[in-house]
C-alpha cells in the first residue's frame, strides 16, 4: 500500500508547539466570530462539518481506511438526537449524549462487519452500510421518513444556557468542536495514534512486530464513528431538524471532498476544507445542480493534481507537520 | 400467483443490469485496479444517448443498442486517456475518488438541463405486446431484457476466458510489465478495456430506458446496490459476478413479493450476511 501522505516527519517537541499555536490562534479567531458580523449560523454549520470531516481524517488520514458511509453516523446521532429532544424532551445536556451514544452502538456493529475487508472493499461496505440505513429511516416511523424531524426545542443547557440565543448557541458549538479537535488530536499523537500510523505505512510489518492490527483498525473505526455522531448531534442544534440529507450518500461524499481538500492526514486540514466547501455551498446557493458539477470538479481536481490538499501543500513547502 | 411470477420477471430484469453492471465493474478494475464510481452515470448516460438518438436523429431502438455503448465507450476511453491513467501506482481510494468526481459532474450537468423527473422512450414496435403462457403474461420487451443480457453476458465471459485477446487480457492483469515485454500494448488494452467496461454499463441503460424511464439521477442509487452485489460476489471471477447479479435480481424480486418493505435493503442484508460468514465474498480472493 502506498502512503497516503509523505509527510512522515518525526513528532518533535517543536512541531507539536507550532501546532499548538496554530490552534491556539484557531481558536481565538473561531472565539471573535460573534464580535466581527460574520453570520453566525454559517460559521456553526461549518464548525460541525468541520468536527466531522476531522472524525473522517482519524480514520483515512491515520488509519488508511477510506468510509465512504460517515453520513450514518452524522444522521443517526442527528435522528436520536432530535428524537430524544422533542419526544423525550430531555434537555441539551442529555440530548447529545444520547446521539453520540448511538453513533457509538452503530460504529461499533458496522465497524464489526466492515473492517473484515480491505481497501477498495471497505469503502463499498461502508457506502452500502450507510445506504441500508438510510432505507430503513426512510420507512422508520420516528425519523418522519421525507419531512424528517422539525421544530426541534434547543432549550437550556444545564439551566443556565439560553441555547436559543444565537451567541449562546454559537459559543456552545465552538466548545463543543474544540473540545472533538483536542480528543483527536491527542488520539493522533498517543502511542496508539503511532501504531495506527504505522499500519497505515506497512501492514505486514506491524503484523509481523505483533500488533493486532484489526483491532487498532476496529478501536479507529469506533472512535471516528462516535466523533462523527458527536457532529452530528451539535449539528441538531444549529439546524434544529434532522433529515434524510444528513444520511444520504452525497453527505458521505461531501464529508470526503472536504477532508482531500483540506488535506489527508493532517490536523487542520479537515477544518480549512470542510469552512472552504460550505462557504463554497453558501455562495453558490442559487446555481441550483452547478453546485453538484463543481464539487465533482473540484474532486477531480485535487485527485489529479493536488493530492495532499492545501494544509499538505503548506505544510509540505514548510517540511512541518500540521 | 400472477404477482409473484410478475415480481420474479421484474427481478430478473433488475438481475440482468445487475449482472452487466458488476461484470464491467470487474473487469475494469483487473486491468485497472480501479473501482468505477462513475459506472451508474455511464450507465444513465447510456439510456440518454438512446433518448437522443430516437428523438434528434430519429434513430430506432435497434440502433441505439449497438451505437449508443460505442459513443458512451468511446467518452469513457477519453476519460481515461485524460485523467484515470495517471493514477497509476497510486493507492486504490484515489481511482474511486476521482471517478466519483467525474460521476458527480455527469450526473449534475444531466441533472441541470433535465431536472429530475423522467423522459419516456417507447419500446420498439417488434418487441410490443405479450405472451399468454397461461400462468402469466409476459410483456415481449421484458422477455428480450432478460435474454439479451444473459447473452451478452455469455458472450464477455467466453471473450475474456475462451479468445486469445482474452487470453492477453488475463495476462496483463496479473502481470503487466511481463505481457509488455512480449510486445503487447499494453496502455491501449488498458484503454480498451475500460471502453469495454462502459460500454457493458451503456448497454444496461439502453435496455432499462423504455421500462425504468430516462432520468438523470437513475444510476446514483443502482450503482450502490452492484456495489453490494461486487461485495457478496467478489470480482475475482467473471463467471462470478454474473451468476451473483442475476441471483440477487431474483431475491430482491421475491422479497418485493413476500416482504415488500424490505425490497429496498434485502441486498444490503445479505451483504451483511455474507461479510459476516464469509468475508472473503462468495467467489473472491482475499483482498
Amino acid at each position: 500500500m502506498t502512503a497516503l501522505t509523505d509527510d512522515t516527519l518525526p513528532v518533535t517537541p517543536r512541531a507539536m508547539r507550532d501546532e499548538m499555536v496554530v490552534f491556539v490562534v484557531m481558536a481565538l479567531l473561531l472565539a471573535s466570530v460573534p464580535f466581527t458580523g460574520v453570520y453566525p449560523f454559517f460559521v456553526m454549520q461549518a464548525l460541525c462539518f468541520a468536527l466531522l470531516a476531522c472524525a473522517f481524517n482519524l480514520l483515512i488520514g491515520y488509519g488508511g481506511l477510506l468510509s465512504f458511509g460517515h453520513a450514518m453516523f452524522l444522521g443517526t446521532a442527528g435522528y436520536c438526537s432530535a428524537h430524544a429532544l422533542k419526544v423525550w424532551a430531555l434537555p441539551p445536556e442529555l440530548g447529545i449524549p444520547v446521539g453520540i451514544a448511538a453513533a457509538f452502538v452503530l460504529s461499533l456493529i458496522t465497524g464489526y462487519i466492515s473492517i473484515r475487508r480491505q481497501g477498495i472493499y471497505f469503502s463499498m461496505i461502508t457506502l452500502a452500510l450507510s445506504q441500508l440505513l438510510y432505507f430503513i429511516y426512510l420507512q422508520a416511523p420516528f425519523t418522519h421518513g421525507e419531512d424528517g424531524i422539525q421544530g426541534i426545542p434547543q432549550g437550556r443547557m444545564f439551566g443556565v444556557f439560553d441555547l436559543s440565543k444565537p451567541t449562546v448557541l454559537y459559543y456552545v458549538v465552538l466548545v463543543g468542536f474544540l473540545a472533538g479537535f483536542l480528543l483527536i488530536y491527542r488520539i493522533i499523537n498517543s502511542p496508539f495514534g503511532e501504531v495506527l500510523k504505522a499500519i497505515r505505512e506497512n501492514e505486514p510489518r506491524a503484523i509481523s512486530l505483533g500488533y493486532r492490527t484489526d483491532q487498532y483498525k476496529f478501536l479507529a473505526f469506533v472512535l471516528s464513528g462516535t466523533l462523527a455522531g458527536f457532529a452530528g448531534a451539535l449539528k441538531v442544534f444549529v439546524a434544529q431538524n434532522a433529515s434524510l440529507t444528513d444520511v444520504h450518500w452525497s453527505m458521505s461524499g461531501e464529508v470526503v471532498l472536504m477532508t482531500l481538500v483540506g488535506g489527508l492526514g493532517t490536523i487542520f486540514g479537515p477544518v480549512v476544507g470542510a469552512f472552504a466547501i460550505i462557504a463554497m455551498q453558501q455562495y453558490l446557493a442559487s446555481f441550483g445542480q452547478w453546485v453538484t458539477v463543481i464539487q465533482g470538479s473540484i474532486f477531480v481536481i485535487c485527485v489529479l493534481t493536488f493530492r495532499r490538499g492545501v494544509i499538505g501543500e503548506i505544510a509540505h513547502y514548510f517540511r512541518r507537520s500540521l | 400467483m400472477q404477482a409473484l411470477y410478475a415480481q420474479l420477471l421484474v427481478g430478473l430484469i433488475n438481475g440482468s443490469f445487475y449482472a452487466l453492471l458488476s461484470l464491467g465493474l470487474a473487469v475494469i478494475f483487473g486491468m485497472l485496479n480501479i473501482i468505477n464510481f462513475a459506472h451508474g452515470a455511464l450507465y444513465m448516460m447510456g439510456a440518454f444517448v438512446a433518448y437522443f438518438l430516437l428523438s434528434l436523429g430519429g434513430i430506432n431502438y435497434w440502433w441505439a443498442l449497438l451505437l449508443a455503448p460505442v459513443i458512451v465507450g468511446i467518452f469513457g476511453m477519453i476519460l481515461e486517456r485524460t485523467m484515470l491513467q495517471w493514477l497509476t501506482g497510486l493507492d486504490h481510494l484515489y481511482g474511486l475518488l476521482l471517478t466519483f468526481g467525474i460521476a458527480l459532474i455527469v450526473q449534475g450537468v444531466f441533472q441541470n438541463y433535465f431536472g429530475s423527473s423522467g423522459l419516456p422512450y417507447a419500446i420498439p414496435d417488434q418487441l410490443k405486446g405479450g405472451l399468454n403462457l397461461g400462468f402469466m403474461f409476459l410483456p415481449v420487451y421484458r422477455a428480450w431484457v432478460v435474454i439479451f443480457s444473459l447473452v451478452v453476458c455469455i458472450a464477455t465471459w467466453f471473450l475474456i476466458e475462451k479468445t486469445r485477446l482474452g487470453a492477453y487480457l488475463r495476462a496483463a492483469t496479473e502481470n503487466p510489465t511481463l505481457v509488455r515485454a512480449f510486445g503487447i500494448n499494453v496502455p491501449r488494452m488498458i484503454t480498451l478495456t475500460y471502453g469495454l467496461g462502459v460500454g457493458l454499463a451503456a448497454l444496461a441503460g439502453v435496455l432499462s430506458a423504455p421500462i425504468n424511464q430516462v432520468r438523470p439521477l437513475m444510476g446514483a442509487d443502482l450503482i450502490i446496490v452492484v456495489f453490494a452485489v461486487v461485495v457478496i460476489g467478489g470480482m475475482g471471477s467473471i463467471m462470478g459476478s454474473i451468476i451473483t447479479g442475476f441471483a440477487l435480481g431474483v431475491i430482491e424480486g421475491l422479497t418485493k413479493y413476500f416482504y415488500p418493505e424490505a425490497s429496498n435493503t434485502v441486498v444490503f442484508v445479505l451483504m451483511v450476511l455474507v461479510l459476516l460468514v464469509k468475508p472473503t465474498g462468495l467467489t473472491g480472493r482475499a483482498a
